[in-house]
């Protein structure tokens, strides 16, 4: 595979992985949001991890751990960089796009950058739904 | 990748024979003169450039036979095992058919298997779609088609049974001379993909029962875009309907002027292998074995792939739980394998054959194939095994599944979402 000097880079130097608890513990936990998503059958499993100030709405940590290729581990990685600093909301904004460009990924490795669009939202979803926020849709849904 | 990329990498240590190997110099130098001083064309009869190539031709001829047991009239060169293996296939079924395209009957039934080539498997779904019947068996779990399978297999209908020597993937050796007996007792015609096999381990023609056997020279040291195949004279005669019309070269079989230089460098290669293998074979098995060993038994929740014992000696597969094989060929680029994960695969599926012994799909995207050749070096085997820990050992770090693992979930029971 014809990877580019930011695969390379984010794959030899994995910016954030790792977790903020097992899988038990972090059930319970309300400032964290988990995005687990991919399939073992597929070849790729992405599991990005947000911590979010309650008081601020600001994403202060974000983790991953990633079974795949080169492209899905460096999609994570920047994933993780990007969502750092951002609020819940603005964290939505994260386009795969936006991804495929950074990194320069070959047209046959795009679902790796959707695969971590897909763990962003699936991360929102969980803190959104610990701690009880409707989501800008879920409001234009209920006026409705 | 292109060359501009290629060129920043560092040479690799190679452990990918069972894709290619690289020419052995005596091969160059056997090929050299038959470019320019012997250039000529071995169907020009009446001057002596013709008569040069064509001595080049028969000595060559006659390096193949005897590699393979066979009488060098037996033999006829192709471009490769995927022609040979495409004329044996379509060949003998159209000579051998019960009855014509079109007329609406069936032509008869062909048995391989759900893990040959592609070169063989492709061929047979396209005479299935002609109107043949094909059975693909199942291949059984340690890999190894036995005579019993096929047996339960063969119809009255049946005319041809395409099995493979050895698999190119796992290195799993098939029954072929128990095969072999089966076919020939009931009069039906038996090919055998010989790719990874020939001028790695002794061949037969006749003891191991084989009717049609096909290989490449690019598997054995020799040259590509050059390979042979065996077509039985003697009991019984086998024909073949030829696939490509032209100059009638190779007794009719296949037509084209012959690639003078890759045939001298197949028979050269031929030569070699036979006085080679067995020393290349024994020390392989010990390096293969030292490689296998040292990496099941350092990472846990690794397996190797195929039949223990009944297997090539150069060709080991394994698979490594919880890390993705493209991934953890990034983490190794100082060692040039391959992996069944489908993203190595032009297909994006992961490994076929793989998924056909029924280890899941999720240990075929963790799978490494690691092929040894004749300078392969035990130092090689050491770093092999130090690079491949340390490689499982950071990604199994960052897999999420190698968690779960560790923290007693079962990871078949999670519902995960497909795309």
């Amino acid at each position: 595979m014809a990877y580019g000097p930011k695969i390379i880079d984010h794959y030899e130097n994995p910016r954030n992985v790792g977790k903020f608890g097992t899988t038990a513990e972090l059930k319970d936990r309300k400032d964290v949001g988990v995005g687990l998503v991919g399939a073992p059958e597929c070849g790729d499993v992405l599991q990005l991890q947000i911590k979010v100030n309650p008081d601020t709405g600001i994403i202060e940590d974000a983790k991953f751990k990633t079974f795949g290729c080169g492209s899905a581990i460096a999609s994570s990685s920047v994933a993780t960089e990007w969502l750092k600093g951002r609020t819940v909301d603005q964290a939505e904004e994260i386009k795969n796009t936006q991804i495929v460009e950074e990194l320069s990924l070959p047209p046959v490795k795009i679902h790796c950058s959707v695969l971590a669009e897909d763990a962003i939202r699936a991360a929102l979803k969980d803190y959104r739904e610990k701690n009880g926020i409707a989501t800008e849709a879920d409001k234009e849904e209920h006026a409705h | 990748m292109s060359t501009k990329q290629a060129a920043h990498y560092p040479k690799p240590i190679y452990m990918d024979h069972a894709a290619t190997t690289p020419c052995d110099p005596r091969v160059v130098e056997a090929m050299l003169p038959y470019f320019t001083e012997h250039f000529g064309n071995p169907g020009s009869r009446n001057h002596k450039m013709g008569w040069d190539a064509e001595a080049g031709v028969d000595l060559a001829r006659e390096q193949v036979a005897k590699l393979i047991g066979a009488d060098e009239k037996e033999v006829i060169f192709t471009s490769g095992a995927t022609e040979g293996n495409n004329l044996a296939i379509k060949g003998a079924a159209y000579l051998y058919e019960k009855a014509p395209a079109g007329s609406g009957q069936p032509r008869g039934h062909i048995i391989t298997g759900t893990i040959e080539h592609k070169a063989v498997l492709d061929p047979c779904k396209r005479l299935q779609k002609e109107g043949f019947d094909v059975s693909f068996l199942q291949a059984p779990p340690d890999g190894v088609y036995t005579a019993a399978m096929v047996l339960a297999a063969i119809r009255p209908d049946t005319i041809l049974v395409s099995i493979m020597w050895a698999n190119n993937e796992i290195g799993t050796i098939n029954e072929i001379r128990e095969i072999g007996k089966v076919c020939k007792e009931r009069g039906i015609i038996f090919h055998v993909d010989g790719t990874q096999w020939v001028g790695k381990m002794p061949t037969d023609v006749n003891k191991d029962n084989i009717d049609l056997l096909t290989f490449s020279g690019h598997k054995m040291y020799g040259p590509k875009g050059v390979g042979a195949m065996y077509v039985r004279r003697r009991g019984p005669r086998v024909r073949l309907q030829a696939l490509q019309d032209g100059g009638g070269q190779e007794r009719g079989f296949r037509s084209g002027t012959l690639n003078v230089t890759g045939i001298v460098g197949l028979g050269k290669a031929c030569e070699i292998a036979m006085q080679e293998m067995e020393h290349d074979a024994m020390r392989l098995a010990k390096l293969r074995k030292k490689l296998e060993d040292g990496l099941t038994s350092r990472l846990d929740s690794s397996a190797v792939n195929g039949h223990k014992d009944k297997r090539l000696p150069h060709i080991a597969n394994i698979s490594f739980g919880f890390v993705e094989g493209e991934g953890l060929m990034m983490a190794i680029k100082e060692i040039a394998c391959s992996s069944g994960s489908a993203c190595t695969s032009a297909s994006l599926e992961p490994s076929y054959v793989l998924k056909g012994l029924g280890v899941g799909d999720e240990l075929a995207h963790s799978s490494l194939r690691l092929s040894l050749g004749r300078w392969t070096t035990e130092a090689e085997v050491d770093f092999a095994i130090e690079k491949i820990v340390q490689g499982v050992s950071k990604l199994r770090e960052m897999s999420p599944l190698y968690d779960m693992y560790k923290e007693g979930i079962d990871i078949s029971k999670i519902e995960w979402a497909h795309h």
